[in-house]
């Protein structure tokens, strides 16, 4: 039998991820000598380009950086420059854009917990193998995720790169009879993440519990979207405004994206398990109570729990979606004017996968002289290394492959979205 | 006939599939345009008897080459790799295959990509396939 001590877990392509990358770990007898997560997708320069044109473009530009996350760069694009131009928006534009945002939630969690990681822990090389087993559990799947692409589709014009959401409301705005159209999906969409709940909380997670620093949005009212201050278990509590004091961007020469760590305490963890252990009052009853019901309650600290996690925010999501519907009424105009003039701003949304930040500055015409995009996976990219550190120990006298396989499995925890941050993954383990 | 047309425009050669909806469309037929996301096309050959797709393939062949399969007979799907989370056209007839979802009638036109470096445009070989994947769906339309 090969184990993995002193040898290379090499995976040249990571699959079941967003974008281009390979992950490294070489050990020195059984201790993880090094791990490279080597994001090789070249760099996009977005924020290079996004320089000059007027602050109306950001929100379709941005959105371009993602197939799965568009509304998240819609969603901190718009906040930022509302911010930089002192726009306030109508209230129902405020929940329109909870009712989009829950969509997109919807679509990605959907897709990652039952095609990207439920093969990881059912032994499948990719959901198309778990598919001939597990045929009906792949059925739900793909209407649950129909249930999301169908609010992102009302709300945006099209499911992929949206096109409605604007600097100070929507091109657009949905009829209520439109949204409720969306009901009946929606009332199918919450049984079916019930059961998901219930269906990834009895997969078998391995022992593993990091003493993770969570960073998440918290709202004083709700489980967080578009606003909230930036908190962390060990007593960040920010404005998206202070952001880059305590936040910085490290190149590292093994990756085309950038790591970004707290200043004062380095590596940080963005996304499901954070906004759930920060925001688990927060979360409606139904899927609060439904966390309850497997034992799930904060602080989960095991990131392959994040599956779970996923599940309930797919609950919230639902539940989410139906109460905005409930409750709409049509903005008195679709978007407040937007005035052009100089100013800054920043704002943090929360994507599927954790927080996006977004910084402008503009000019007297509103052209953008500088801009800044901190995507979630590059928030999360030096945590991802620091768990392997961690997890690839115990692997040590495992056979390559299945420690190669619980790698892969380690950084899918985090549903990387590597052409945000560089904007895929191959992995390697080195032994001596 | 469901006519289903993959790619995107501004990926070199990826654009295969949408130029060839374009000349369709200039013939007077309707051609869906795609991504290529699996769950999009799955659910755009919903409820359709016979459905022809086109999109950008690799194979190894040369820039422009077309090939022309049975979406029902091709066994060992080719896997895509550029699409989001490498989900794309090939995991949706494999999909389609195992969930019983696939139209009775699927022919599909690979037209083979070269190049897909971002913010180019396709080939003169593949826009020269584009044109005769077009003119045969047309005389394949015609005929139905």
């Amino acid at each position: 039998m090969t184990t993995s001590a002193g040898k290379t877990i090499k995976v040249d392509t990571l699959a079941r991820v967003e974008g281009e990358g390979a992950l490294y770990i070489k050990y020195a007898g059984q201790q993880v000598a090094d791990v490279k997560l080597k994001i090789y997708e070249p760099p996009r320069l977005f924020e290079a380009f996004l320089r000059g044109r007027h602050f109306s473009e950001a929100p379709d530009i941005t959105s371009r950086i993602c197939g799965i996350c568009p509304i998240a760069y819609q969603m901190s694009a718009i906040h930022a420059m509302e911010k930089a131009l002192g726009i306030r928006i109508d209230p129902a534009v405020r929940l329109l854009r909870r009712l989009f945002y829950c969509g997109e939630w919807i679509e990605s969690h959907a897709l990652h917990v039952y095609m990207l990681h439920a093969p990881d822990f059912l032994g499948y090389q990719d959901v198309v193998a778990m598919a001939k087993d597990h045929r009906s559990t792949v059925e739900k799947a793909l209407r649950l995720k129909k249930a999301g692409n169908r609010i992102v589709q009302l709300m945006g014009g099209r499911e992929i790169h949206p096109l409605s959401a604007a600097v100070g409301g929507f091109h657009k705005v949905p009829t209520k009879s439109q949204l409720r159209e969306l009901v009946e999906d929606l009332e199918w969409a919450l049984q079916a993440s019930l059961e998901a709940v219930a269906w990834t909380a009895k997969l078998e997670f391995p022992n593993f519990e990091p003493d993770y620093e969570f960073v998440a949005l918290r709202h004083p009212e709700e489980y967080p979207f578009n606003e909230g201050h930036l908190v962390s278990n060990r007593g960040l509590d920010i404005d998206a405004a202070e952001y880059e004091e305590h936040f910085v961007e490290v190149h590292v020469k093994h990756s085309n994206a950038l790591q970004s760590m707290l200043r004062a305490r380095g590596s940080y963890l963005v996304g499901p398990l954070a906004r759930f252990n920060l925001n688990f009052d927060k979360l409606a009853e139904e899927a609060r109570q439904a966390a309850l019901d497997v034992g799930l309650k904060p602080p989960v600290r095991n990131p392959f729990k994040s599956i779970v996690v996923r599940a309930v925010e797919l609950v919230f999501a639902c539940t989410e979606a139906l109460r905005i519907i409930r409750e709409y009424e049509p903005p008195a105009a679709p978007r407040v004017e937007a005035p052009n003039h100089a100013g800054s701003g920043q704002a943090i949304t929360e994507a599927p996968r954790g927080i996006l930040y977004h910084h402008y500055s503009l000019d007297e015409n509103g052209l953008i002289v500088t801009a800044k995009i901190v995507p979630p996976t590059s928030q999360n990219l030096k945590r991802i290394e620091d768990d392997l550190r961690e997890y690839a120990v115990g692997l040590a006298t495992w056979p390559l492959e299945e420690a190669t396989w619980k790698c892969e499995q380690a950084v899918r925890n985090y549903d990387p979205c590597i052409s945000c941050a560089t904007h895929f993954l191959k992995v390697v383990i080195e032994r001596d | 006939m469901r006519i289903l047309c993959c790619g995107n425009r501004h990926r070199g050669d990826d654009a295969a599939g949408l130029l060839v909806a374009d000349r369709l469309r200039e013939l007077g037929l309707a051609a869906q345009t795609l991504s290529g996301e699996v769950t999009e096309v799955m659910e755009a050959w919903r409820g359709a008897e016979s459905v022809i797709l086109v999109d950008a393939v690799v194979t190894g062949a040369r820039a422009g080459t077309v090939h022309a399969w049975d979406g029902r007979d091709l066994k060992a799907c080719v896997r895509s790799s550029a699409s989001t989370h490498g989900l794309g056209v090939g995991e949706a007839i494999e999909l389609g295959r195992t969930l019983g979802q696939l139209p009775a009638k699927i022919r599909i036109y690979g037209i083979e990509a070269t190049q897909f470096a971002p913010g180019t445009t396709a080939s003169p070989e593949v826009e020269q396939a584009a044109e005769a994947v077009a003119r045969e769906i047309a005389c394949l339309a015609k005929s139905a």
